[in-house]
């Protein structure tokens, strides 16, 4: 068995990133599944943000991983807010619609 | 067994991510978008950061994916319309994830040759401290305690935010109105003698 190293997180950390930006571009019509990758991409950095933290010894960076934790619920909150607010106004959800910004 | 834990979470993780953006039903997306967060809360306890793994459990688990589930069940939309299209993306979409893959690991091998020892320290250790939920509490209330309020403060914004954004008010509904009540005087009541035979 190979010892498990920095890179090893670092590695599961990149794919789950691509995995985010693969799920936006695949799903261009599903703004339910775009804030969902979105969520996979901080999630991402938050496996970067504590592996760096224990591999410096360091604990700013899991205090940074919690802030960004905090944030992303906002974010979720606020997303889902709109998309409820958007589909009540137009009865669709789908993102190539949202080029008018009016009600 | 530290290094079978490892593999286990990760692939279960990364598994369950492709199966966020794969799947067809969106309430599956939401199901497993849990599974990658308990997932990674496990790769978290493996790198020492309890703390975080339970607060990523407690609040994606049971705030933000429950929320997700919540609307993704409350807005009645047709899915199959939406799928459509999924095919067109999926060249374009590769490669540009392809080519982000590549990157990052490209990235992350060269600076991995470049440092010595790739083995995760113990940050316990280093912060002379009980426990991770400790150490971070330490540090957490003392020296980043703007930082900690300021985080409150974002959150407060968004929940109003929130609020404000979906809150409606419906017209043509008959509500209580205790102010009119209590504003009424002698004048809105009115005796009349009404004589027997006839009307008002």
């Amino acid at each position: 068995m190979p010892e498990i190293g920095l890179s090893h997180y670092l590695t599961v950390a990149a794919i789950l990133f691509a995995l985010g930006i693969f799920g936006i571009f695949l799903n261009r019509k599903n703004v339910i599944i775009i804030l969902m990758s979105i969520e996979l991409m901080l999630l991402a950095v938050n496996i970067n943000l504590v592996a760096f933290s224990t591999h410096l010894g360091d604990l700013v960076g899991q205090v940074f991983a919690m802030l960004v934790l905090g944030i992303a619920a906002a974010e979720a909150a606020i997303g889902l807010a709109i998309l409820v607010v958007y589909f009540r106004n137009r009865g669709s959800i789908a993102v190539e619609d949202i080029n008018v910004m009016r009600g | 067994m530290i290094a079978i834990a490892f593999f286990v979470f990760a692939a279960v993780t990364l598994a369950s991510g492709v199966m966020v953006i794969a799947s067809r039903n969106p309430v599956h997306s939401v199901l497993f978008l849990i599974l990658a967060f308990f997932s990674a809360a496990g790769l978290f306890v493996l790198m020492g950061a309890e703390f975080l793994a339970m607060i990523l459990v407690i609040v994606y688990v049971g705030a933000v994916a429950v929320l997700f589930l919540f609307v993704v069940m409350m807005l009645d939309i047709n899915f199959v319309e939406l799928r459509q299209g999924f095919l067109q993306y999926l060249p374009i979409g590769g490669v540009i994830g392809l080519v982000l893959v590549v990157e990052l690991v490209l990235v992350i091998g060269t600076w991995a040759a470049g440092t010595p020892g790739g083995r995760l320290a113990d940050p316990i250790a280093a912060a002379g401290q009980p426990s991770n939920a400790h150490a971070l509490g330490a540090v957490l209330y003392t020296k980043y305690a703007y930082l900690f309020q300021a985080s409150g403060l974002i959150l407060l914004v968004a929940m109003i935010g929130a609020i404000v954004l979906t809150h409606r008010t419906r017209t043509g509904v008959r509500r209580q109105r205790i102010a009119d009540q209590v504003r009424r005087g002698a004048d809105s009541v009115e005796v009349r003698k009404v004589r027997s035979g006839e009307g008002i």
